[in-house]
């Protein structure tokens, strides 16, 4: 038998005419169109049940209460928690995104090592075990040659037992060097300290206010608790009116009764022009002057003196009658509240501008009242014994702080944290030998960021504690990765602004994704490793049990109901603790010479950065940026705006009056200079900003993380802003930088 | 040679022409039926055997044994959450009253509790009738709200003593139990295939409703949202 090419073709046809008669072309056509339509290799959440576990956010100091809904124990969207006293449901764009922290690919996955050099991204992964022996061998070498002040911590906590912890270990190790990231909560706290004597934090009781002056406080772009501020915005304007002092059209100030335009930095002689107006009309509330504060006097001759409307008018740019107007309706309002701090409150800003805001609160009798604002007691949970120190750490301790915080010349401040790096370029003889980072990103988020990284790059050892590959963890010589906030347990003692005393417990919703460690228990396994009497003050075998221990009986009804809110306080109007007993428009606290002003409320050009340019710099903040420790989220970047980033630039806002001096048009590229540094930008014309002031996003130019948490998205602002020492705290009272725009 | 004998050897050699033919179409249309039947024996026989894998259940299981000593029927451990949720393939939580230690002697029970138990790890069974994700199905309202029978889909699964082979597609991943074992796709009964056309059979017969309850959108919105 012969095969010819007929029988091949024969067969082809035969096998042909065969295979239509089964099921094969028909099945797998139908098995490729499910297999094109549905790869399997797309990731699908598991099916299971659905449950809510309810915590505390603390991506911010909001504290709001948040539901995590999960199905079969995966964590799938975080919700507001119902009835929550901070956000009643309400739930911010930051913290509905948390979720991408968690699943993250930045998440820094076990502890690492540096290989190469610093900053270079090459990492080692080490065991737990290896990377609490080498941060203990580092720390008890250094306590070893008698200079235990030369370890400093940076960390996001302030208050808690995750600082306490971090305070303690620092105590009985010999450093007085514990810093943490400053805002406007801190100035207001010293300025109550100042004006009240009160040891506590502020509280704003906005939701009982139906007439509110806001000094620039950004109440829709993340001031205090946003979500809070949000609602509580709302109420206000339902029932009264808001105005808002901004140089910029922000969202606060389109969304509120009325916008008055200001120059920047003058906020404090606008207080003080309305307080004349107030006080020359006698509008103010007598009984509470004359019974509850002292000072009022020198305080009043000198809003005569220097702060008449016409005066003021001249400093701030706002029509003089209008200053009349805005005062008389201020009075004429039953409830009335005066707030500042600009933006979300990020820069602790200047203490007499706090000052003279507590001033024309106190005019209108709401200090400490309803609808007014508070002084709120710290929580007093944490009362573990005085650990007892050796000699090592006394003479440590003796030594003065690193940032000069406490010191003669800052004697209110606890903590100075922006003055830091300049104080370490300044003088070496200091010389920081190992900084530990938790919680805080500062090569980030410090004005001046340059001079941080080359302050930071004279330090030998760095430690980071981040849960993320953030800009300080890429820094650091050893990474030890706590967990985030869904998988830890975690006491928050006090809110932004929230006015009655709460404790709220963030608890694991989740288990860890990855090989992390709280960094509460590093701290307890550094100290027993380090061993003597660092290890004899942490008596706790883990952070669950001391936490367990230190919250005593709240612990169980917190690890329920997530919050606990000391609803019925109310504090006193009529007594102060200062040492007159009353609120005093001159702070005593202060010594000072007769004829300075520096314990009055007053206006003071504090005299911003640089000499560049004939401009003005603002910073100004959105809720779709975060700008802290935590960088903004996949879903927020994808929201902002091309007239905030525009491909990899950030953009800028600039009068069309200014644009015209500079021969700028929309989007063109310019480079932006101040005294700090130079950055390259683009141009969008802005009614809403004054001529001569440039406005620029803060929250952009992330280079750590990944390409869709920011990287190469615009530049970081604080490479061109500056700090600014406060004359009485120290803390940083910068609100601006001059600059100059030169066509690119 | 003659022209006479020429021609005669010209009709032999056509004669001998006209018999190769016919020997070579037999071959030809011999190659035909081989290319058929071997393309019916790969279609019918090789293919399916390719298209499916297999793979074991962490071990088996009588459903019939179980069905005999609760008496909520399937719901007892196929049960409906508060929420209104179907749960699926019971979870440890639910065995582990019963299954703390071993019971009976079954070696089946053994791998269970050593392996599963002890160490508090679920057990990873492999469901026969996972619709894929891009379907909606809601327990809840074929069996609560138009009152079915579990075995109107499963079949008699509560009888069986034994769990049945797990037989995947290579291409799709999805269960054999989707598009039935016939692989031609016929069925006897309800049960045996859970395609979209066997849904949308019953949907259209029992005159359900042809859009989707939550977005009012067309007849796919039922089960594709």
């Amino acid at each position: 038998m012969k095969l010819s090419r007929r029988c091949f073709l024969s067969f082809a046809i035969g096998a042909a005419a065969g295979i239509n008669l089964t099921p094969l072309p028909w099945k797998l056509t139908d098995d490729l169109s499910i297999w094109t339509q549905m790869w399997p290799w797309t990731p699908v959440p598991s099916d299971g049940e659905y449950t809510f576990e309810n915590t505390v956010c603390t991506l911010c100091p909001g504290g709001c209460g948040i539901s995590v809904r999960k199905v079969d124990q995966r964590a799938v969207k975080i919700e507001g928690m119902k009835d929550h006293p901070v956000n009643n449901g309400g739930i911010c764009l930051l913290g509905a995104s948390g979720l991408q922290y968690l699943y993250g690919p930045f998440r820094v996955e076990s502890p690492m090592k540096r290989v190469g050099n610093r900053g270079e991204g090459n990492w080692k992964k080490i065991s737990w075990e290896q990377a609490i022996a080498e941060v203990s061998e580092k720390l008890g070498e250094i306590r070893a040659n008698g200079s235990p002040e030369k370890v400093a911590v940076i960390s996001g906590n302030k208050e808690g037992t995750i600082a306490g912890l971090w305070e303690r270990f620092l105590t009985v190790y010999g450093s007085p060097n514990y810093m943490t990231p400053a805002g406007i909560e801190d100035s207001y706290e010293a300025a109550l300290y100042l004006m009240q004597g009160a040891k506590g934090s502020v509280g704003l009781d906005l939701e009982n206010a139906n007439f509110v002056l806001s000094f620039g406080s950004g109440l829709l772009e993340g001031w205090g608790a946003p979500v809070r501020m949000f609602q509580a915005s709302a109420k206000v304007l339902e029932k009264g009116k808001v105005i808002q002092f901004e140089p910029r059209l922000s969202n606060t100030a389109a969304k509120m009764d009325q916008w008055v335009p200001i120059i920047p930095g003058t906020e404090a002689a606008l207080a003080m022009g309305i307080a004349h107006v107030i006080i020359r009309e006698k509008r103010y509330v007598k009984n509470f002057i004359d019974t509850a504060t002292s000072g009022f006097a020198e305080y009043q001759d000198l809003v005569m003196k220097d702060y008449s409307p016409e005066q003021v008018a001249e400093i701030t740019g706002v029509p003089d009658s209008l200053i009349v107007d805005i005062a008389r309706e201020f009075t004429e309002a039953s409830k009335p509240l005066a707030v500042c701090g600009r933006g979300k409150g990020l820069i602790p800003g200047n203490i007499h501008e706090i000052m003279a805001v507590l001033a024309l609160n106190a005019l209108v009798g709401n200090i400490n009242s309803e609808g007014g604002i508070w002084s709120v007691p710290k929580p007093g949970y944490i009362n573990w014994p005085d650990p007892v120190l050796d000699e090592t750490a006394l003479a440590g301790l003796q030594k003065g702080r690193a940032d000069g915080a406490g010191s003669e010349q800052y004697p209110f401040a606890k903590s100075l944290l922006d003055r830091f790096p300049k104080m370490l370029n300044e003088d070496k003889s200091y010389g920081i030998e190992a900084l530990l980072v938790s919680n805080a990103n500062p090569l980030f988020s410090m004005p001046d960021s340059e001079n941080v990284r080359k302050a930071f790059s004279n330090i030998p050892c760095i430690i980071s504690f981040s849960s993320f590959m953030d800009e300080t963890a890429q820094f650091a010589d050893l990474i030890l990765p706590d967990h985030i906030y869904l998988e830890r347990y975690e006491d928050v003692a006090t809110l932004s602004m929230f006015q009655k005393p709460i404790v709220s417990l963030a608890k694991p919703v989740v288990k860890p994704e990855h090989d992390t460690m709280h960094t509460g228990d590093v701290i307890i396994k550094l100290a027993a490793s380090i061993g003597g009497s660092v290890a004899d003050a942490f008596g706790w075998d883990n952070y669950e049990a001391c936490l367990e221990e230190t919250l005593g009986n709240q612990w169980e009804s917190l690890k329920k109901q997530v919050v606990s809110l000391d609803n019925g306080f109310a504090p006193n109007p009529w007594a102060y603790e200062s040492k007159t007993g009353k609120m005093e428009f001159v702070a005593t606290a202060i010594n000072k010479s007769p004829d300075s002003k520096i314990g009055i409320p007053h206006y003071e050009d504090i005299g911003i950065d640089g000499e560049a340019g004939n401009y003005i710099l603002i910073p100004y903040d959105s809720m779709a940026l975060s700008t802290g420790y935590v960088a903004s989220t996949p879903y927020m970047v994808k929201i902002v705006s091309d007239k905030v980033l525009n491909q990899k630039y950030t953009v800028v806002q600039v009068n069309p009056k200014t644009a015209l001096e500079l021969g700028l048009k929309e989007g063109s590229s310019v480079v932006l200079t101040t005294g700090v540094g130079e950055v390259r930008v683009k141009v969008t014309l802005y009614e809403g900003i004054m001529p001569n002031v440039i406005a620029m996003p803060s929250g952009l130019g992330h280079t750590a993380y990944d390409d869709y948490m920011g990287n190469g998205k615009g530049v970081n602002i604080n490479r061109v802003l500056g700090t600014v020492e406060d004359p009485v705290t120290g803390l940083n009272a910068a609100w601006g930088i001059r600059a100059k725009l030169s066509k690119a | 040679m003659s022209a006479s004998e020429e021609k005669a050897k010209e009709v032999s050699a056509e004669a001998a022409d006209t018999s190769k033919g016919q020997n070579t179409t037999g071959i030809v249309f011999i190659f035909f039926v081989i290319g058929l039947v071997a393309s019916l024996l790969v279609g019918w026989i090789a293919f399916p055997k390719v298209l499916y894998s297999q793979k074991k259940q962490p071990f088996d299981f009588n459903h019939k044994n179980h069905m005999e000593m609760v008496d909520n029927g399937c719901q007892s451990c196929h049960f409906f959450r508060e929420d209104g949720t179907f749960s699926g393939a019971p979870k440890l939580a639910q065995c582990i009253d019963c299954h703390e230690y071993v019971q009976g002697g079954s070696e089946d029970e053994t791998i269970f509790v050593e392996q599963y138990v002890a160490n508090y790890h679920e057990v990873p069974w492999l469901i026969y009738s996972e619709q894929p994700p891009c379907v909606f199905f809601s327990h809840a309202a074929h069996v609560k709200g138009a009152e079915m029978d579990c075995r109107t889909c499963h079949g008699d699964i509560g009888n069986s003593t034994s769990l049945p082979v797990y037989e995947y597609n290579v291409i799709t991943s999805y269960s054999r139990n989707i598009w039935g074992k016939n692989i031609a796709g016929f069925k006897k009964n309800t049960w045996d295939r859970m395609k979209m056309d066997d849904c949308s059979e019953c949907h259209q017969k029992n005159d359900v409703k042809q859009y989707s309850v939550q977005t009012e959108k067309g007849p796919c919105f039922v089960c594709h949202k």
